[in-house]
Formats: C-alpha cells, sequence, structure tokens
C-alpha cells in the first residue's frame, strides 16, 4: 500500500537502505551510490511515517532533468549491477518509529530481494575503551545471510559489532551482553526484526559524531564496495550530487568584512 | 560526552531522537493515554450540508482547480484579490488539534482556521485558507483526508506558501532588497509553465506545502507549489503583493474585478494578531 511503483518491478536485486542515523551519513553514503551509478528511479514510499518534504532532483547534472520532483522515499535501480536502493532524506516521526520498521521490513520480504545492507552509523562518544581502537566500522549480519556471505566476510576481515555488557563494570553473570547502536535510528530494530524474520540482511555501521560527514560517507561507501565491487574500474571516482552545497548555510555577506 | 576541559555535555544528533533503547513494556494506562492523544490529534474535516450529503452518497466532490494558501500573507492574497469578490460559499473547514492551537473555553480562532470556500458559478473552483499551524505527524493525514473527497482526474492544484528567507540558501549573498520573491517546484504531472523560476538546489519544502506536492507526485497530479521568500516575519503588504504573477495562472472568471486598494489590504493583514511587540 506504500510503496508506488513508477516502473519495472524489481525482483532478486540487491538492496542497499540508509538508517536515519547520526550525522546522516547512511544517506550520504547512498547519495554517492545513485549518484556515481546514475541509478534511475523506479518508485516511490509514499508512507505517513517520514517528514515530508519535496525539492527538485538532487542528482540533476545537466539542465533537463534539474526540474523533476523528488520525494522523501524513493527507490532507484541499477539493473546492470542488480543493485537497488531505498534512500531516505526525512527523519522518521518519532511516534512512528516502531511502524517504519514493520512497514520497511514487510516491503522487503514482498520484493523478494536476494540480500538487503543496511548502511548506518553509531554515536563515537559511546564507545567503550576496545573500540576506541582500530577500524571505526563494523557490521552485523542475519543468520540467513551468513550462510551465503560467511567466505566473503572472512576475507574482508570485518570487525563484527560488539556485544555491550547491560551494566559496564559491574560484574553480573546473569545480564547477557546485549546488541547496542547509539545514535542509530531503528538500525537495531531492523536488524533484530529481521533476524526474527529469516530475512537476508547486513548492517555496515560506522562511529561518528555530528558535523561534517562527508568524509564518514565516503569512508562507509569505499568500505561498501570492498564487498559489492559497485565501483571497479581503478580510476572511477565516487561523484558528489548537486544537492550537496551550502551544506553550512548561504553565502558570508561581503559587509561583515 | 567529555570535552577538552574535563565537563560532560549531552550530544545532540540532527538526525536521530535520544530514544528508548529497549522498547519498553506499556502498561495498559499508558497505552490507553497514548491512544487518547493520537485521537486528539487526529484530523477532521467538517463540510457543508450539500457537501456532506455528497460525500455520503460515496461520490467525490468535482474539482478542476484546487488552490491552497498556506501562511498568513498566502491566505491574505487570496482572500482580497479572490475571494473579495464576495461569489464564494464557505464549503467546510479541517479542524487538527496539536500542541501549537490555543486552548480555551469554546471554539479558538486557530482551530477553525483551514477554512475551504467553493465557488458559486464554477463549484468546480476549491480554494483552502491554512493560517494554523499542522504538525508534522498530521501532514500526511490532513492531505490524504482533503485528496480522498476530491475526484482526481483533471484536478490541477495551486499551493501558494510563505517562508522565511533566512530558509534560502544561495551562494551568492542574498540583500534583503531582493525579498520578498517566488520559487516555483512542480509534480512530474505539471504540464504548464510556472510564473517563477524553479527552487534551486539545495532548497528543498516542507510542511504542508510538501506533504501536498508529494501526494500529488504520486498520485500523477498536476500540482504547482508558489513559495515566497520574504524578510518579513509577520503579515506584510509587500509580500501579498509579490503573489500577484499567479493570478494569471487562476483563471479570470474567479477573480476579482479590480485590485483591491491599499484600504482592503490593510483589513485583511490586521486580522492577524501582533505576537509581540519586542521588535516592532
Amino acid at each position: 500500500p506504500y510503496y508506488t511503483s513508477i516502473c519495472t518491478p524489481i525482483v532478486d536485486d540487491c538492496l542497499n537502505v540508509p538508517a536515519v542515523a547520526v550525522g546522516n551519513v547512511g544517506q550520504l553514503a547512498v547519495d554517492l551510490v545513485v549518484s556515481t551509478l546514475n541509478m534511475s528511479r523506479v518508485g516511490y514510499f509514499h508512507t505517513d511515517c517520514l517528514i515530508p518534504m519535496a525539492g527538485n532532483n538532487p542528482y540533476a547534472s545537466c539542465k533537463d532533468d534539474t526540474e523533476e520532483l523528488h520525494t522523501p522515499a524513493e527507490v532507484y535501480t541499477a539493473a546492470e549491477l542488480k543493485l537497488a536502493v531505498l534512500q531516505i532524506r526525512a527523519p522518521i516521526l518519532q511516534t512512528r518509529s516502531k511502524r517504519f520498521r514493520q512497514q520497511l521490513v514487510s516491503w522487503i520480504k514482498a520484493s523478494g530481494f536476494s540480500r538487503t545492507v543496511v548502511l548506518s552509523s553509531s554515536h563515537a562518544y559511546q564507545r567503550d575503551d576496545q573500540q576506541l581502537q582500530g577500524t571505526p566500522l563494523r557490521y552485523l549480519i542475519t543468520p540467513s545471510l551468513l550462510t551465503t556471505s560467511a567466505d566473503a566476510l572472512k576475507e574482508l576481515s570485518w570487525r563484527e559489532m560488539e556485544r555491550m555488557p547491560a551494566f559496564p563494570g559491574v560484574k553480573d553473570a546473569d545480564a547477557e551482553p546485549r546488541l547496542c547502536i547509539p545514535g542509530g535510528g531503528i538500525t537495531k530494530g531492523l536488524y533484530t526484526d529481521s533476524c526474527a524474520e529469516d530475512l537476508p540482511l547486513a548492517v555496515l555501521l560506522l562511529f561518528c559524531s555530528e558535523g561534517d560527514n562527508i568524509p564518514d560517507a565516503f569512508a562507509l561507501v569505499n568500505h561498501l564496495n570492498d564487498w559489492l565491487h559497485l565501483l571497479d574500474e581503478p580510476n572511477r571516482k565516487w561523484k558528489v550530487p548537486s544537492s550537496w552545497s551550502l551544506l553550512f548555510g548561504s553565502g558570508i555577506p561581503p559587509a561583515l568584512f | 560526552m567529555a570535552t577538552f576541559f574535563g565537563e560532560v555535555l549531552s550530544v545532540y544528533s540532527r538526525a536521530v531522537e535520544e530514544e528508548d533503547e529497549e522498547e519498553l513494556d506499556e502498561n495498559e494506562e499508558d497505552e490507553q493515554i497514548r491512544r487518547e492523544l493520537e485521537e486528539k490529534r487526529a484530523v477532521h474535516l467538517h463540510w457543508s450540508p450539500d457537501v456532506t450529503e455528497l460525500l455520503r452518497s460515496g461520490n467525490k466532490l468535482q474539482c478542476s482547480s484546487f488552490i491552497l494558501a498556506v501562511g498568513h500573507n498566502a491566505a491574505s492574497f487570496l482572500s482580497a484579490y479572490v475571494l473579495a469578490s464576495a461569489n464564494w460559499d464557505a464549503a467546510g473547514r479541517a479542524l487538527a488539534w496539536n500542541e501549537r492551537s490555543r486552548s480555551g473555553a469554546g471554539r479558538s480562532g486557530e482551530e477553525s482556521a483551514c477554512v475551504f470556500y467553493r465557488h458559486k458559478d464554477e463549484p468546480s473552483v476549491l480554494i483552502c485558507n491554512v493560517t494554523c499551524h499542522i504538525a508534522e505527524d498530521q501532514l500526511f493525514e490532513w492531505t490524504e483526508k482533503v485528496f480522498d473527497c476530491l475526484q482526481s482526474r483533471e484536478l490541477a492544484v495551486t499551493v501558494l506558501s510563505d517562508r522565511s528567507v533566512a530558509d534560502y540558501k544561495t551562494p551568492d549573498y542574498l540583500c534583503s532588497s531582493s525579498a520578498p520573491f517566488l520559487r516555483s517546484l512542480h509534480s512530474s504531472a505539471f504540464a504548464d509553465r510556472p510564473v517563477c523560476p524553479s527552487l534551486e538546489q539545495p532548497n528543498i519544502i516542507t510542511g504542508l506545502p510538501a506533504a501536498v506536492l508529494n501526494h500529488c507526485q504520486v498520485h500523477r497530479i498536476a500540482a504547482v507549489v508558489y513559495q515566497c521568500y520574504s524578510d518579513v516575519a509577520g503579515p506584510d503588504s509587500v509580500t501579498v503583493e509579490s503573489y500577484k504573477p499567479v493570478l494569471n495562472k487562476l483563471g479570470r472568471s474567479i477573480q476579482v474585478n479590480s485590485p483591491p486598494s491599499t484600504d482592503v489590504l490593510r483589513k485583511f493583514l490586521r486580522s492577524a494578531e501582533i505576537q509581540s511587540n519586542l521588535y516592532i
């Protein structure tokens, strides 16, 4: 009911979904994927769980395609790569976060994606002593996807997201270490729901802080690329979309100086 | 998070709110309170008797042109240049209670501030003036409920919306003399030519105009939003007059015969309250 297709049904593709999380890193990474691979829009995810917004084409590259309206959640595909992407451009309404997760999971199930990769982030300041060292990138994978991707992951030698003790510093044998993704929005819920529904899903996340998160986006998307090989030619670079301008406000008034 | 000097500060994210880690088991009382709050925030449409009768029999309102004004200046523009011709019937109102609605005994003015009008001679032209705040969680519902009543074939939607020029991002510093100005955004089904330049990257629109435009884009309805960026926060006659180019697209038959005098304009603008005289 909330997915409106414009054309071409999606089947068997790999789906990338960003979580609206700290620094908007997942969403920025998805922007890079869509912009670089010149993906075409194939559907709208029209839901009451997102704050409405609208704007012209954020990936416009020439005069012809600038005036094309884009909505808060849209699906893009790159058929030759068997890749689909759901880009989310607006915050999820706080009271509807669970419902949005359910809508997302049921849409993923109904569409039959071969696997889903969630791009996300987590508050860097909440890392524990162990996590402060080494790479800031982490992954999570559902049992269903592990069966097919275990070898690839071993080769990449990625670090799995650690389970945290419920009460750090308190030696309590009863409290099981649990998964904690502070600042990750619906990431944890999406992961646990997917485990429960036996969906092939992986989460790629980055520890970061709010600020200029463009370098974080590049880090995450390159990490994703190491696995999915979306950008394989050696000299190809990620293309920054035209909407990534004036991120810190308008031009400065000359009278200021 | 700890700063260099050793203070501990809370960290806010622009993307996510501080949320509960575990989903707390709500007891029945919590759930009931939550449900009641949700019901109180629901959007209600109250149509005039003949429209109610029409909708009850399973039909939809024949509508070829739906003009929506969001904000005091946009609403004043429609009131002065279109509704003042006295050829309009009040067709209904939409009620949406939220934290910004003024509470008080009886019906407050803010609550009924989404009024629908239908033209007497051309009943397929519908106008709505929205001068109250519709909360983020009510925007989608408002849009769906209103458009559910309208037949969408051959429907053309025009939205006028007030905005502060502080929200407009441009690489060249905008000196105040260029405001107020119009920018447009339209759905893919809109085939006409807007009366002003298109909204440049990286600007976006939010609120009711965005919700309406999203709906029209997904349902392939021709729609255009004219957003007026003004440097005046409240009601202002210069801002109201900057919507004039839109008149060319609204159809001569529904407009007033002669442009309103400044006295008439002032009358409409006075209806908005002065919020504070701290900055006169």
